[in-house]
């Protein structure tokens, strides 16, 4: 699975609505520890079917970025049910960001 | 899963040190693999202009000097897994590597791990980071514009971060414990032409002031006992970093900050394990010494393959 870029339009219904749990990584293009941090989100995506994986570009999506209160990227949410269950600053090995999906 | 081929040079950690001892590995003839946890790079991911290292005609990101570096030492075959390390064996042989992803095993393990920031250890620190904590000015600086903050630190980092943030918001106050800056001349002169900077020397933050995010630091004048609070939006801790060696502590001499004891050879305790790079006992962290690291380490696992018949 490809990782899905989220916009104020397709927020709700991918993202709030979805059936699956929601991993989304809040970054910029401009962000060297996000950069560092891409492949291994894309990783997740490959090996977890089961988890929608999303990214939320918090230059063009500032809005979404203050809603979950960012302030420093890049920052994990994992969202289950509309609910957020977890969330995590900074750049982090596979390992971990699997442990925050459980 | 175990990986039953044995490299002649594993590794540990894919920033410059890492992946120039890869590339002269590599060039040697050897067979080669990096373990990285996330991607090309290290510590320089999070410079946004590198002026520094030689070669360089335009500046550059470390990220992007991350990935070139990388991809020179793929060039000549060099391998990466991204993975994480857990464990390692430096006295067996072969010596081996234990990675979320797998077991590795080498002949010769060269430890390029590199180091991260240094906390302050003040209450509340690690729970405020990312509301109004941080210690990558150049990530989050963007942030706080037009608010007002405070750097801690007087070093070259700490002197850059508070050059940065002064061109995104209303107010900079510098805090350090000396009297004097540490950081190189070459960076005096921009801070004291900036407007919107204070310096506040001889100085500690002892307490951060938070309800659900930072309102401001609690600030000591060491000469004085004077402590007073300074309301600001964000704090931004650039007080040095600390060599990741939580893995090997128990089988290499390590200095009393934590870094590996090596000498310009680059060759640890263990015949065979070298440490190259920030990691390494050694007066100059920089890109440069790091990539220089990379290569005395490959040319002595090289060496040491020789000597050993390997």
């Amino acid at each position: 699975m490809s990782v899905l870029k989220i916009t104020a339009e397709n927020f709700e219904a991918e993202v709030m609505s979805s059936d699956k749990p929601v991993l989304v990584d809040f970054y910029a293009d401009w962000c060297g520890p996000c950069k560092m941090l891409a492949p291994v989100i894309e990783q997740v995506a490959d090996e977890r079917p089961d988890v929608k994986v999303c990214k939320v570009n918090v230059d063009e999506e500032s809005a979404l970025a203050a809603r979950f209160g960012v302030m420093s990227i890049p920052t994990l949410v994992v969202i289950k049910g509309g609910e957020v269950a977890a969330q995590s600053l900074g750049a982090k090995p596979k390992g971990q960001i699997l442990a925050l999906l459980d | 899963m175990a990986n039953e081929k044995i490299y002649d040079v594993l590794v540990i950690g894919g920033g410059p040190a890492g992946y120039t001892a890869a590339l002269y590995a590599v060039r040697a003839g050897l067979s080669c693999l990096v373990i990285e946890k996330m991607s090309a790079g290290g510590q320089m991911c999070e410079t946004m202009h590198i002026d520094n290292y030689p070669g360089l005609a335009d500046t550059t990101d470390g990220f992007t000097l991350g990935a070139a570096m990388a991809a020179g030492a793929a060039r000549f075959g060099a391998e990466t897994v991204q993975a994480e390390v857990t464990s390692l064996d430096l006295s067996a042989t072969p010596k081996t590597v234990l990675a979320d992803s797998g077991s590795f095993a080498a002949h010769t393990v060269i430890l390029a791990t590199g180091a991260t920031h240094r906390h302050m250890g003040l209450d509340r620190e690690r729970e405020l980071v990312g509301r109004g904590v941080g210690y990558c000015a150049t990530c989050d600086g963007m942030f706080y514009r037009g608010r007002r903050v405070v750097v801690i630190g007087g070093g070259n980092s700490a002197v850059a971060d508070a050059l940065y943030l002064a061109g995104i918001c209303e107010h900079v106050t510098l805090v350090h414990r000396r009297d004097t800056l540490r950081a190189s001349k070459v960076h005096h002169a921009p801070l004291a032409a900036c407007e919107n900077v204070t310096l506040q020397l001889n100085s500690e933050v002892v307490r951060l002031m938070a309800d659900e995010r930072l309102t401001g630091v609690e600030i000591r004048e060491k000469d004085t006992g004077r402590v007073f609070t300074l309301p600001c939006d964000g704090v931004f801790i650039s007080i040095g970093r600390d060599p990741v060696t939580a893995l090997v502590r128990d089988q290499l001499t390590l200095d009393e900050t934590g870094y590996i004891v090596a000498d310009e050879t680059t060759k640890t305790d263990i015949p065979g394990v070298f440490a190259a790079g920030d990691v390494r006992t050694k007066p100059l962290r920089q890109i440069v010494t790091a990539t220089a690291d990379g290569a005395t380490a490959a040319y002595f696992a090289e060496q040491y393959l020789q000597q050993n018949g390997l």
